[in-house]
């Protein structure tokens, strides 16, 4: 009851602001919250569509047919579930900290839906341009780490806090990758603002120049996603379902509308920093981006029906001894190139030749050993 | 201005406050059409059937610090980097010094991390 009295004040406050910022003469807010509640539509309808797209696709690769009794070609399945999902009881475990478990999955949400503020779809269909655009993208995505961990720690359930603390681990080992190869697009742009990156790239895709970037961004947003390979934090297998094991109902429906809410967000970035968004010949500029953010989300859902996953330790020596060090190698590099102005498309063929030696190494390499478990029994544990 | 700047960010307290809102009518829907039947065993952690330990809340290995503290290291390094990349090409910083700088800086960070290597801190034991 507390909570929700705590909730009430805070919102109220902001709707002071609000009425306060109204009231100072700014009429293009009216048209920035039609903008903004017509994004929530259009991404909770894309979500709907992306899970039915990729139940349908890992069907396929599996030789299945996948959902097919709601609706035509099973259309309909993800709405159904969704309303079974706000049908199902929420349910608060004894033992939790109630506060932070029943905050989280807010916590998790509302930066994954924020950073929407600055994707521009066209130059002009974008809610608020800003000049550090790329800087609050990165600052916002590393913000539901802090969601996650709360909704782990506060469970109070052994499963939970694991899958909390990996998931940790791992979101703040990719971050530097990710936000070492965006920085490294805005070197070559000369700029953080999303439109004036794309601007740049009207006569070549940075994907040229930046084989090598592509490639890190992409595995490096695979784990920030916890999407396979790197789905150790909700390993089911393992530690049955990461920090959600208590969730249920709508709130973890929450959890997992920002869950492709930022798989669709990736998909948009690397479709935005490498494939020249919204550029490109006879067709109109948001079909053109569309196309490309297709194309990016089916690689990703075709990993996932591909490969196994990785070990907790495979994962973090990826992440430490070969993303982390390429990253910054290709960002001196750049840098480099920029400085002497040698030309762009040499090192696009040196990141083609390193993509390869890195796969033709990586093939060869030796196959590291899962680290040794020691067992304690529980009276032991009691002592210490 | 900095007027400027705050009806920019304003947009983001804007779409904050509509994400909050689409999901608090999310839980509202739920509070009111969910059943809502408390028992005992619905209200225990989540555990293979057996009852659950009560030391969930006790125990964190050693290794998750090392790794807090090497990212809190690269990413402050991050943010050293983000100023400079905008103006190390700008006529008005056009010295060598400036890029043989920043190139000086990485080499010390990555020697940094060939040193932690080499000391096993990045395996995960």
């Amino acid at each position: 009851m507390k909570v929700i009295v705590q909730l009430t004040l805070v919102s109220s406050a902001i709707v002071a602001a609000f009425i306060a910022l109204l009231f100072s003469g700014q009429n293009d807010i009216f048209l920035k919250a039609l903008g903004a509640s017509t994004l929530f539509g259009f991404l909770s309808v894309v979500v709907l569509a992306m899970i039915w797209y990729e139940r349908k696709l890992l069907a396929r690769i599996q030789m299945r047919i996948g959902p097919m009794r709601v609706g035509p070609f099973g259309i309909l399945q993800t709405i159904a579930d969704a309303i079974k999902l706000v049908t199902k009881e929420d349910l608060i475990p004894s033992e939790t900290d109630k506060t932070l478990y029943w905050l989280a999955p807010i916590v998790v949400f509302v930066p994954s839906f924020v950073v929407w503020t600055v994707i521009p779809f066209t130059p002009s269909l974008v809610i608020q341009e800003m000049e550090l655009g790329l800087l609050f993208v990165l600052a916002c995505s590393t913000l539901s780490i802090v969601g996650l961990i709360m909704a782990g720690w506060s469970s109070a359930n052994k499963y939970s806090v694991l899958g909390a603390l990996r998931s940790t681990a791992q979101l703040i080992s990719y971050e530097i990758p990710i936000i070492v190869t965006a920085l490294t697009i805005a070197m070559l742009a000369d700029s953080l603002n999303l439109i004036e990156i794309v601007k740049a790239q009207s006569s070549v895709a940075y994907v040229l120049f930046q084989p090598l970037g592509l490639a890190l961004f992409f595995i490096a947003a695979l784990a920030e996603l916890g999407r396979t390979p790197f789905d150790i934090y909700h390993a089911e297998s393992e530690l049955v379902g990461g920090p959600f094991v208590e969730y249920s109902g709508a709130h973890w429906s929450i959890f997992y509308l920002a869950e492709y809410f930022n798989t669709f967000l990736f998909a948009t970035l690397v479709s935005l920093l490498f494939l020249g968004g919204w550029l490109g010949p006879w067709l109109p500029g948001i079909i053109w981006l569309f196309i490309k953010i297709f194309i990016v989300i089916s690689i990703i859902f075709w990993i996932r029906g591909t490969y196994p996953r990785l070990r907790i330790d495979q994962l973090m020596e990826v992440g430490w001894k070969g993303l982390v060090p390429l990253s910054f190698a290709n960002f001196v590099l750049t840098a480099v190139f920029i400085y002497y102005s040698w030309s762009l498309w040499i090192l696009g063929f040196i990141g083609i030749a390193s993509i390869l030696l890195i796969m033709f190494t990586y093939k060869k390499r030796k196959i590291s050993q899962p680290p040794e478990i020691i067992l304690i029994s529980s009276s032991e544990v009691r002592r210490v | 201005m900095t007027e400027d700047l705050a009806l920019k960010y304003s947009a983001v307290i804007l779409v904050t406050f509509i994400g909050i809102l689409a999901i608090g009518m999310m839980l509202v829907a739920n509070f009111l059409l969910a059943p809502k039947k408390k028992t005992l065993e619905k209200a225990l952690p989540f555990e293979c059937g057996i009852p659950a330990s009560p030391f969930s809340w006790s125990q964190i290995h050693m290794r998750y610090y090392i790794f807090a503290i090497l990212f809190l290291i690269f990413d402050v390094e991050a943010v050293f980097l983000l100023p400079w990349i905008l103006v190390f090409m700008e006529p008005i910083t056009m010295s060598p010094w400036v890029f043989y700088e920043m190139v000086f800086f990485i080499a010390i960070l990555l020697f940094g991390i060939v040193y932690s290597w080499k000391k096993g801190m990045l395996k995960w034991k």
